[in-house]
């Protein structure tokens, strides 16, 4: 009897048994078409005009070099500043109890909420020469406003919910008995952290680190307020983007956008490839 | 190493939220013993347990409370001075390191003063793991064992640092039954061989009985009994214990004039007149097909179960509340052909009988 089932669950007959597998997987399939393969072909279909030659001039031109370079020197920044307050957030948020908590928490997810465009608007007047906050900067000799430190301020904002909320399920997740498990063991509490808690929370923390360095990569409303603009200097990719547009250069807008969008790419499976590996450790395979 | 706790007590929470989870306690366990904490959920053993370890502490109050491990005051030192083992119900392994540095852990958080070689950490955790059979995995990942082999590991782990005291919370209790059995012999067997101090919590009185030297029965946050296995049974103090140790059937009924009445049951008792609840153990319940002048009982067999050593029979019966458990030997099983749905009169061989407060009143041979 067995064999019989197993011949009716065979390959071509298999019949499922959850039901609506063809029409909700052609709906995803047509969405995602629709969302975002068509206007990824798009770009490609602009970037056809040009030869080779003409790419990669476009892509090596010194102001745009110099725009890759303060993009990513800025995500990178900002990347590992989320990190750090990410991860300390998202340890307040699991490991406390205090008045305001839920609250907090809600706050966590503003960045993603409000347009990027009043996050730009409200940094570049918190830190321009005369706001609230460059009023006392300046005079200390650091600037934030119109410099990649003011690049950087705004891509932290834009992206700290990626950290947060990357880390805050598998930190409450981590049963306490696993560091109690530690301590029982004379471990001090920095080593406890080291050797114990950070290694379970890596693979969350470094992916909402990436997801987050992505993300400012990509990043444009928030930023083009505070950074200036100075050619060279505190322009970023985004922009270059725009400028090209502006200019009626589609061809061109569409090469820039394609290294961002390979460098997104790319990122992105990495990260994706390496949990796959450090996870399938943790539960038990042989990766 | 002994360990004598002097007025621990524990509320959780604050102002009109506080719960008791302890009732000032005081308890003394001597070097070299096994004792186990038993009780329901919520009794407070395992509040008791991290206590003792140092995860929790004892509240405040006016008379000091005190932990000596020997003669060392631990009240105000930190648990990961206290030279303690502690192995959690669910293991509580590191995930994402092998069984070897999981097990090495200890050894390799110590100062550099305090620590020995790597050699020696090789060699001593190499040691644990052959003790606890586990050498030819000591490179596998925590997810990659059973849950008896996980246990074992932190067991291994708890030990490697030579602690003086072995707490255990629930160890067993996420294992399956076999597993359960061969793991308690084991550590029974670890107990007396290295001869450390060990307590362990557990609520499965099967477990605190084969495996405690003494055991210590706790509810609501107090302790009810504490005594060696075989005292415990026998002279239970009070009915929770007597309740708690065992499968118990319960008899209600009022007494006039030496008999015992309950809808048609009747059962001549040397009692005063009045409201009773009879206790019985169920090899203390025998089985007859007919009544006699002194106890008419008559019930109804609802279930059989044949496994074990004794035939298990569930009976029932209009006067009671709940059905009764009878254990039958298997010849007489056998000798009466007993089957379900067949009508028989039990006949308790002893009763018990607990008055409020709490104390024994009387352990009555039936005649």
């Amino acid at each position: 009897m067995s064999l019989a089932r197993f011949g009716a669950l065979s390959f071509k007959t298999e019949k499922r048994v959850l039901p609506g597998f063809g029409l909700s997987m052609g709906i995803s399939v047509l969405f995602i078409s629709l969302v975002l393969l068509l206007p990824m072909t798009g770009l490609f279909g602009q970037l056809a005009g040009l030869s080779l030659a003409e790419y990669w001039a476009i892509i090596s031109e010194g102001r745009v070099v110099a725009s890759y370079m303060v993009t990513i020197g800025a995500a990178a920044v900002a990347a590992l500043v989320n990190a750090v307050f990410g991860l300390l957030l998202a340890w307040v948020l699991v490991r406390y109890e205090f008045p305001g908590k839920r609250l907090l928490d809600a706050l966590m997810d503003l960045p993603f909420a409000l347009p990027t465009a009043v996050a730009g608007i409200t940094l570049a007047t918190l830190y321009a020469s005369n706001g609230w906050m460059g009023r006392w900067l300046e005079p200390l000799g650091f600037p934030v406003a119109y410099t990649w430190v003011g690049i950087a301020l705004a891509m932290a904002f834009t992206s700290i919910p990626f950290v947060v909320r990357t880390v805050q399920p598998v930190l409450e997740d981590m049963p306490a008995e696993v560091d109690e498990a530690a301590i029982t063991l004379g471990a001090r509490d920095g080593v406890a952290f080291r050797r114990v808690i950070l290694p379970h929370l890596w693979p969350a923390l470094v992916t909402g680190t990436g997801l987050a360095f992505v993300r400012s990569l990509g990043e444009f409303g928030a930023i083009i307020f505070i950074a200036g603009n100075t050619p060279y200097e505190t322009e970023i990719t985004a922009l270059m983007i725009f400028v090209k547009l502006q200019e009626y250069d589609y061809a061109g807008a569409s090469a820039i956008a394609s290294v961002v969008l390979f460098v997104s790419l790319a990122l992105l499976l990495a990260i994706n490839i390496w949990q796959g590996r450090f996870i399938r450790r943790l539960h038990g395979g042989k990766g | 190493m002994s360990i004598r706790l002097h007025n621990i007590g524990k509320h959780f929470g604050r102002g009109r939220h506080q719960t008791l989870a302890l009732e000032p306690v005081n308890l003394d366990i001597h070097s070299g013993e096994l004792v186990g904490l038993l009780g329901p959920s919520g009794s407070g053993k395992t509040t008791l347990l991290r206590i003792i370890a140092g995860l929790e502490s004892a509240d405040h109050s006016q008379e000091p409370s005190r932990i000596l491990f020997g003669e060392r005051d631990v009240t105000h030192i930190h648990v990961r001075d206290r030279r303690i083992g502690f192995v959690f119900q669910h293991y509580a392994l590191f995930r994402h390191m092998t069984v070897f540095d999981n097990v090495a852990f200890g050894l390799t958080v110590m100062t550099r003063k305090q620590r020995p070689s790597s050699g020696e950490i090789r060699s001593r955790v190499l040691r644990l793991l052959e003790m606890v059979q586990l050498e030819q995995l000591a490179n596998r990942y925590p997810a990659q064992l059973s849950g008896g082999q996980q246990q074992r590991v932190s067991l291994a782990r708890a030990l490697a640092v030579e602690p003086e005291v072995l707490l255990l919370d629930e160890p067993f209790g996420a294992l399956d039954a076999k597993v359960r059995q061969e793991l308690r012999r084991w550590l029974r067997h670890l107990h007396d061989e290295l001869n450390f101090t060990s307590v362990f919590v557990t609520h499965d009185q099967e477990e605190a009985l084969e495996l405690s030297d003494r055991v210590v029965v706790m509810s609501n946050g107090r302790i009810e009994q504490i005594d060696a296995p075989e005292t415990l049974y026998r002279a239970p103090k009070n009915r929770f214990v007597f309740e708690f140790l065992g499968d118990v059937n319960h008899l209600e009924g009022h007494v006039s004039q030496g008999i015992l009445t309950c809808g048609d049951a009747r059962l001549n008792v040397d009692l005063p007149d009045g409201h009773e609840e009879l206790l019985l153990r169920p090899h203390e319940v025998r089985l007859a097909t007919s009544p006699t002048a002194e106890c008419h009982l008559p019930v109804t067999i609802t279930a059989i179960s044949p496994v074990g050593a004794e035939v298990r029979v569930e009976l029932e019966a209009d006067w009671l509340a709940k059905p009764w458990l009878a254990t039958v030997r298997h010849t007489d099983f056998e000798q009466l052909g007993l089957t379900r749905g067949q009508r028989l009169y039990a006949h308790p061989r002893q009763f018990h009988r607990f008055q409020q407060p709490d104390t024994i009143k009387a352990d009555a041979p039936v005649a």
